[in-house]
């Protein structure tokens, strides 16, 4: 009995790598599972949190304080962690940027941002364009430039 | 100063991408990046010689010892990724000014050469790095780059493209950094040298095999192994066309190299191959990518989307000679990534030479363009020619080595899908170079000149390359098989 | 938005708090949790609180877009720069030993001065952000 309380304390214990991992699948569950364009972005940018958790969380150590080297203290967290992750945010960051902005000119040219919407417009483009070729050529491409 | 060659490498071209940035004219942002490129190239030789004649490079950024800090490393692995990168840099930055200037508006030349000074740094940085991390860092900041070098393309496909591939990208790059989590969790360093020396002593068994999952997963997103190649086509095929040139020469065989990287020199041959069923499943995903690719690759109607199912189908060749796991096999692998950076480099030019004249690569406007633009349709020709792997072309020698990997791995039948997966490259190659040299031209398409020599000679260099060192193996070959005695003699 | 005063003196009060914040951020990064890049964050954040309440063109008249093209990359050339300094002092690439004169206070100084480029970059970077997307869909 006391054997399986440890067990399910143990299991209990890792309760920070759950709700990583948690935060992990539906993040990419939305990024599968959504057509519109800034949701997918949303549940990338979850699931990139979700491994922020996961690399500082093992960073804590229990009765820790941050990584300033002072005398009155024994115990400090570790700060590797920390700086990793911070790169981490910054790229996250960087990447929502460039896709939020993809996203608006996607916007701007297609006037829709969903995603079968979309792949409907291009596919009427491809058939349009096979037309056009089959046909006899016209003055091939010039002036294209 | 020779001896911070291995961080000059990183930091001249990230130099030049904030000149280029800063200047916003289009002719000093271009002569920023010539100069940066050919840098590169004459770091990357030196490295190369420093090398083969000393042995490993260690630098540390900082001066931190590699347990802290971040360690650069140049050893017989990366030594070829690195010449590749350096001379792929010079030669295609010639071939840049015209085809940029033609495809995209002046206000945006300056900022697309720092984006591609950006990406080349992160590049260069991938496969200079020994740490782990710092390998994530330069991942992303190459894969921003590209994504933003991709949305500049002109048709309105390229947005989506560009979207796609950060999704997919993004997914990647995140899946590594999780399969490092678990490697950091495990060993406690991010330097991939320690990570190596500590695996074996590693009491989270679960974890390494958790974090090599993760780590090869991710690193495929980036190569493109089928069946994670969707993004790719799209993507290179809306791209501007010298985006598409230096991406599809470098981009996907960096990642190639990170795996190379992880599965010899970090989780080592015996791990990977022979406690876990990696190999077979490398080698099943590298044969549906040879065969799958290359046959949509002849239904294509548009050159630049052709050629890129086709690189998907020749990185399966590099997967494959990885995962033989001898060291002909690796041999292959290796050599078939500068073989095929040569040719898909001197293929992308000639078909963005089109572009440049034509306006369009849709395969109609090939039709009798042998006449017209005859040394740009002989470089594609002699490309076409090593994608199949005719003797006498790079393409035939890396698949000389994987044939042989193949005997030598005991697995007869392997040897013979290599050859029969050259028949479908024969089959898109084949109806290409047959639009170009034996069909007339349209009586009233418009006169086309020859490509102007600034397209011209970058494109003939490659081609002549293509066959050079498809003759003398001896400095392509030598170079893989440096780094393949590095990796069986020196690793665990 | 014209007539909201409260957001309006509420914003003008928080807008200086928030810049010298920003700069306790900056400068206690040495001692403390902070740094450059939150630095960097908080003070293009009174910029775009500034921006929200009084119009972007009262933002772009503030901190115009040409300064904040020039300063993306004027930050990061800071930070390259640091470490070429290493590198032309005879140590390896951001090695801040040889900068002051001893490798304690060399230290100080490289890391201030990185952390400077990145306040800079971070800084430049928000806002350039901000200003594309804030920018979009307003014809004049």
């Amino acid at each position: 009995m006391t054997d399986l309380l440890a067990r399910l304390g143990n299991i209990a214990g890792h309760y920070n790598l759950y709700i990583a991992i948690l935060l992990m699948v539906a993040g990419l569950y939305v990024v599968i599972a959504r057509g519109n364009m800034v949701k997918k972005l949303i549940g990338l940018s979850l699931f990139q949190s979700s491994v922020y958790l996961l690399y500082l969380t093992p960073g804590k150590i229990l009765g820790g304080t941050a990584p300033v080297v002072d005398p009155r203290f024994a115990i400090y967290s570790n700060p590797l962690p920390h700086v990793l992750i911070l790169t981490a945010i910054v790229v996250g960051i960087a990447t929502l940027a460039v896709g939020l902005a993809l996203v608006v000119r996607i916007n701007e040219a297609y006037g829709s941002i969903e995603e079968d919407e979309i792949f409907a417009r291009d596919e009427a483009t491809v058939k349009r364009e096979d037309r056009a070729a089959s046909r006899p050529p016209r003055r091939a491409g010039k002036g294209a430039r | 100063m020779r001896e911070h060659a291995p961080v000059l490498m990183v930091v001249v071209p990230l130099f030049g991408a904030v000149l280029a940035a800063l200047v916003r004219r289009p002719g000093p942002a271009f002569a920023v990046a010539l100069a940066c490129g050919f840098a590169v190239a004459a770091l990357a030789i030196d490295l190369a010689v420093a090398v083969s004649a000393g042995g490993p490079i260690s630098y540390r950024l900082g001066g931190w010892a590699p347990d802290v800090g971040i360690e650069y490393r140049v050893d017989a692995l990366n030594v070829p990724i690195l010449l590749l990168l350096g001379v792929t840099a010079a030669v295609a930055t010639v071939y840049a000014r015209r085809s940029v200037a033609s495809e995209l508006p002046v206000g945006r030349v300056a900022w697309f050469y720092a984006l591609y000074l950006l990406c080349l740094t992160g590049l260069i940085g991938i496969a200079l790095t020994n740490d782990a991390f710092n390998a994530f860092v330069f991942l992303e900041i190459s894969s921003l780059a590209t994504y933003a070098m991709i949305a500049l393309g002109r048709d309105r496909r390229a947005l989506v493209a560009a979207y796609q591939y950060l999704i997919i990208g993004t997914i990647g790059a995140t899946f590594y950094v999780i399969g490092v989590g678990f490697l950091f969790l495990a060993t406690g360093t991010l330097n991939l040298s320690l990570i190596a020396e500590r695996l074996g002593e590693a009491e989270a068994a679960r974890a390494v095999v958790t974090g090599l999952a993760f780590v090869l997963v991710g690193i495929a997103m980036k190569v493109a192994l089928f069946p994670l190649h969707l993004w790719l086509p799209n993507a290179y095929a809306y791209a501007p066309s010298f985006a598409t040139v230096f991406l599809g020469a470098t981009a996907t065989k960096v990642a190639v190299y990170l795996l190379f990287r992880y599965v010899f020199s970090v989780f080592g041959a015996a791990f990977v191959f022979e406690a876990l069923p990696t190999g077979a499943l490398l080698i099943a995903l590298s044969l549906a990518a040879a065969f799958g690719a290359s046959t949509v690759a002849i239904f294509q109607s548009d050159v630049k989307r052709l050629l890129a199912y086709s690189s998907v189908g020749q990185i399966g060749y590099a997967t494959l000679g990885l995962a033989l796991g001898n060291a002909a096999g690796l041999t292959g692998g290796l050599v078939h990534l500068l073989n095929h950076a040569m040719m898909k480099g001197a293929a992308f030019m000639a078909v963005g030479a089109v572009v440049f004249r034509l306006g369009t690569c849709r395969l109609e406007a090939f039709a009798g363009l042998g006449r017209a633009m005859p040394a740009t349709m002989a470089a594609l020709t002699v490309a076409g020619l090593g994608l199949i792997g005719v003797p006498g072309t790079a393409g035939f020698v890396s698949k000389w080595y994987l044939i042989k990997g193949a005997l030598e791995a005991g697995m007869p039948w392997l040897a013979l899908l290599i050859v029969a997966s050259s028949i479908l490259a024969l089959l898109y190659v084949g109806r290409l170079v047959e639009l170009i040299w034996l069909r007339p031209r349209p009586a009233d398409a418009a006169p086309v000149a020859e490509a102007p020599l600034e397209l011209l000679l970058p494109t003939l260099a490659l081609a002549a390359a293509t066959i050079w060192f498809g003759l003398d193996t001896r400095f392509t070959a030598g170079l893989a098989q440096a780094a393949t005695v590095g990796l069986f003699g020196g690793a665990r | 938005m014209r007539l909201d005063i409260v957001l309006r003196v509420a914003a003008k009060l928080i807008l200086p708090l928030m810049l010298v914040f920003a700069l306790y951020v900056q400068f206690h990064g040495d001692y403390g949790p902070g740094g450059g890049f939150q630095a960097g964050a908080i003070a293009a954040g009174a910029v775009i609180l500034y921006g929200l309440v009084y119009g972007l063109s009262a933002a772009q008249r503030l901190v115009p877009v040409a300064a904040v093209e020039t300063m993306v990359p004027l930050g990061v050339l800071v930070f390259a720069a640091v470490g070429v300094a290493g590198l032309l002092l005879g140590d390896n690439y951001l090695d801040y030993d040889k900068l002051a004169h001893d490798a304690v206070h060399g230290q100080e100084w490289g890391v201030f001065l990185v952390e400077a480029g990145v306040f800079i970059t971070v800084f430049s970077t928000m806002l350039a952000i901000f200003y594309a997307f804030a920018g979009r869909g307003i014809k004049e």
